[in-house]
């Protein structure tokens, strides 16, 4: 058999050297700067968020005392919403794949990278848009007519341009994969990234729809969507649950990905993991789309057979079905780190914020009982921000991850390790208050209220939650520029990973690969390190 | 260090061809989203107010069956092209490509044509949903079109260029004009049938 060094020859041209001027990065179609470039916004974008939200929490600690005024509120919430699920979550997560898949795969760029080079740049605009027409007293609820259509156009934008991404990493995952490597020897990760991008191929043209008669109407005619008032109302699907279950339908992915890397041996039980992670992202795109209402509206005992095929049908589909997806997903996970699994800091990011999404799948069906009376309550904020923050946590933990493939450097397991709990304990205590306030009847997107119960206690704590949130991701990015700058060289496989991003240098060159490899099994490189411990 | 078995580096597989069908994939949900709301507001309209088109306003379903008609044969020289690129029968797969081009222009005509038999007012008094939504959704399968017929450009170009071995271009520039063939077909019922 013919063998091959993995390490790609110093005489390659190295990412840095080769997007040393302006000129080169914005005209790239490396898939790693790509994805770089989503990341480094959407942090930016995450930091910005995060001020917004922690202001409208400390805004909501007395419901009397207004630090804004009243005509804000709006905005502010619609900022904080929108701007944290689509200049945010999707982005982070999209980038993340978009720099790692190819590599996985064992492909030397991506499928079509102008496409994908494009769809970034026509987010970033679209994002600007969206940003300066929202701040001008546009956006839902906006006053001034010129601003809401601006950021009707910016949404537009920014979703055609996430959904070109989507479309470029899928088919990338589709057609372009190492010799050997059939769809059932997909890497973990890839395939999330393939069901989370074909979801999104399904979510973000449908609420384009939306937002193209929205335009339309408000430009025009005002007669059927409800002008300013009404925005919401049509386009708030796209940043409700279900849909972010198919946004951060990746979290699993990188999960089970580093479990398997974790325990040191083979994830049992592939083909249930795929299936997994297929009816996260399956149902809840379906259940976006199709619209209808998935919430059991009536009182269960006294249920008719019609009524188990009007409610609780579509709610066991788009709503129980994700939740069983994601419960595979982790009890496979826990099965695999029985033993002695290393404890890595990626590990610590990718369980909790998986955990953190499953929890917010969980509340969510809650949120959609009727007999719960938290429909406009901040009971579903708080499920949102679980499935946010829980997210962002798994994107930070593939950064880790992964940056050392991407730069070429670790960030400190020390320094880092106490940042990932904090991100956890910031995402508990930014959305867990959220869910008693709820039941206490707290309205949704409103600063002022009065219910019985210590109303400033659960917003306080709350804000105090996205404060530590805004900390981490301060701390998580300061260490991250230090340690892909200056810190210890990674070597080309610093986690014992099965896969074959491991294979090749650190960082990877251009082309990821100077030859192209042959797969015999979805750990390739595990088949090699057993004879390699001999 | 470890090794890995190499290979010979593998060829494309129907890239163009799976990206078209991601493309049509997306683009049913962007139509199929509108019908949705189409037919919601068709039906809000019709329970409360009796009608849903606004007084007045009548349809031309001449040029909407002329558009139907020209699908049909879209679908025949898409398929052609096909068949005769399988051949290397570059004549025929040229010409092919030229009527399907061709008649999608003339679609493109037929719509601008129903707007100016409809006389339908964008603005007005009595601004209804109708008049926003109807150009809204026949305006982005207008934009559809097309992308349709600048696909057909470039499939055309490049395969006079000399590129006739490139075959998945072809198969994949037919799957585009079957899948709007099938859009338009929805959008036929719905917004002109049924209206």
């Amino acid at each position: 058999m013919t063998t091959i060094e993995t390490h790609a020859p110093g005489a390659t041209v190295s990412p840095s050297a080769r997007t040393s001027s302006v000129g080169e990065w914005l005209t790239t179609t490396d898939h790693k700067l790509i994805g770089r470039s989503f990341i480094g916004v959407s942090l930016v974008g995450l930091l910005g968020g995060i001020v917004v939200a922690a202001l409208l929490g400390i805004e909501r600690i007395d419901a009397e005392a207004a630090m804004f005024d009243v005509n804000a509120i709006p905005q502010l919430f619609s900022i904080y919403r929108i701007g944290l699920t689509f200049i945010v979550l999707i982005p982070l997560l999209l980038g993340v794949a978009i720099a790692v898949v190819p590599l996985q795969l064992g492909a030397r760029s991506l499928t079509f990278p102008r496409l994908a080079a494009a769809g970034f740049w026509t987010w970033f605009f679209g994002s600007v848009l969206v940003v300066i027409a929202i701040a001008s007293n546009g956006g839902p609820g906006g006053g001034d007519s010129r601003f809401v259509r601006l950021f009707l156009a910016g949404m537009l934008v920014v979703v055609l341009g996430l959904a070109a991404a989507a479309g470029s990493l899928a088919t990338t995952i589709l057609t372009t994969r190492a010799p050997g490597m059939n769809m059932r020897r997909v890497p973990l990760f890839s395939w999330s990234a393939l069901v989370g991008s074909l979801g999104l191929l399904v979510v973000l043209p449908a609420l384009a729809g939306a937002l193209l008669y929205t335009y339309v109407d408000y430009q025009y005619g005002r007669a059927g969507f409800g002008g300013n008032v009404g925005v919401n109302n049509w386009i708030g699907f796209g940043f409700s649950q279900p849909a972010t279950f198919v946004y951060a339908v990746t979290a699993f992915g990188f999960a089970a990905e580093v479990i398997a890397v974790a325990s040191g041996r083979r994830l049992p039980m592939r083909g249930v993991v795929f299936t997994g992670m297929g009816l996260v992202a399956i149902s809840a795109a379906l259940g976006t789309v199709i619209q209808q209402p998935a919430g059991i509206s009536r009182n269960i005992s006294n249920f008719s057979i019609g009524d188990w095929f009007s409610d609780v049908l579509p709610y066991a589909m788009f709503n129980l079905l994700p939740i069983l997806g994601g419960f595979i997903v982790i009890a496979v996970g826990g099965l695999a780190l029985r033993g002695r699994p290393k404890i890595t800091v990626p590990l610590v990011f990718a369980l909790l914020g998986a955990l953190m999404v499953f929890v917010g799948m969980l509340a969510n069906a809650v949120y959609l009982i009727g007999d719960a009376q938290l429909a406009g309550t901040v009971f579903e904020e708080g499920t949102w921000l679980c499935i946010v923050y829980g997210a962002v946590l798994s994107a930070m933990g593939a950064v880790t991850y992964w940056g050392a493939k991407l730069w070429g450097r670790l960030i400190p397991d020390k320094l880092v390790a106490p940042v990932a709990i904090l991100g956890f304990i910031a995402t508990a205590l930014a959305a867990f208050p959220y869910f008693v306030a709820g039941f206490a009847k707290q309205p949704a997107n409103a600063s002022e209220f009065d219910y019985s119960g210590p109303q400033n206690v659960w917003n306080g704590l709350s804000a105090a939650g996205h404060v530590l949130m805004f900390l981490t991701v301060v701390l998580f990015v300061g260490l991250a520029l230090r340690s892909f700058r200056k810190g210890a060289e990674a070597g080309d496989d610093p986690w014992d990973g099965h896969t074959l991003e491991w294979a090749t240098s650190s960082p990877a060159p251009y082309a990821n690969f100077t030859d192209v490899h042959t797969v015999a099994s979805p750990e390739p490189l595990l088949d090699l390190k057993p004879r390699r411990r001999d | 260090m470890l090794a890995l078995p190499s290979a010979a580096p593998p060829a494309p597989k129907r890239q163009t061809f799976v990206g078209t069908a991601l493309g049509c994939v997306a683009a049913g949900s962007l139509v199929g989203a509108m019908l949705a709301l189409w037919m919601l507001f068709r039906t809000e309209a019709v329970d409360s107010a009796g009608q849903w088109v606004p007084k007045g306003i009548k349809i031309p379903m001449v040029p909407a069956n002329t558009i139907l008609l020209c699908f049909v044969l879209i679908l025949v020289f898409a398929q052609w092209t096909v068949y005769a690129a399988k051949n290397e029968a570059r004549s025929h797969t040229a010409l092919g490509l030229a009527l399907v081009g061709i008649i999608g222009a003339a679609i493109v005509n037929a719509q601008a044509y129903i707007y100016a038999r409809m006389k339908l007012p964008i603005l007005g008094k009595n601004p209804t949903a109708y008049n926003t939504m109807f150009y809204a959704i026949t305006g982005t399968f207008l934009l559809l079109m097309i992308i349709g017929i600048g696909f057909t450009l470039v499939t055309a170009f490049r395969y006079m260029g000399g590129r006739t071995s490139d075959r998945e271009l072809i198969a994949a520039h037919a799957l585009y004009w079957y899948f709007l063939s099938a859009l338009f077909f929805a959008v036929w019922f719905v917004v002109y049938v049924t209206k």
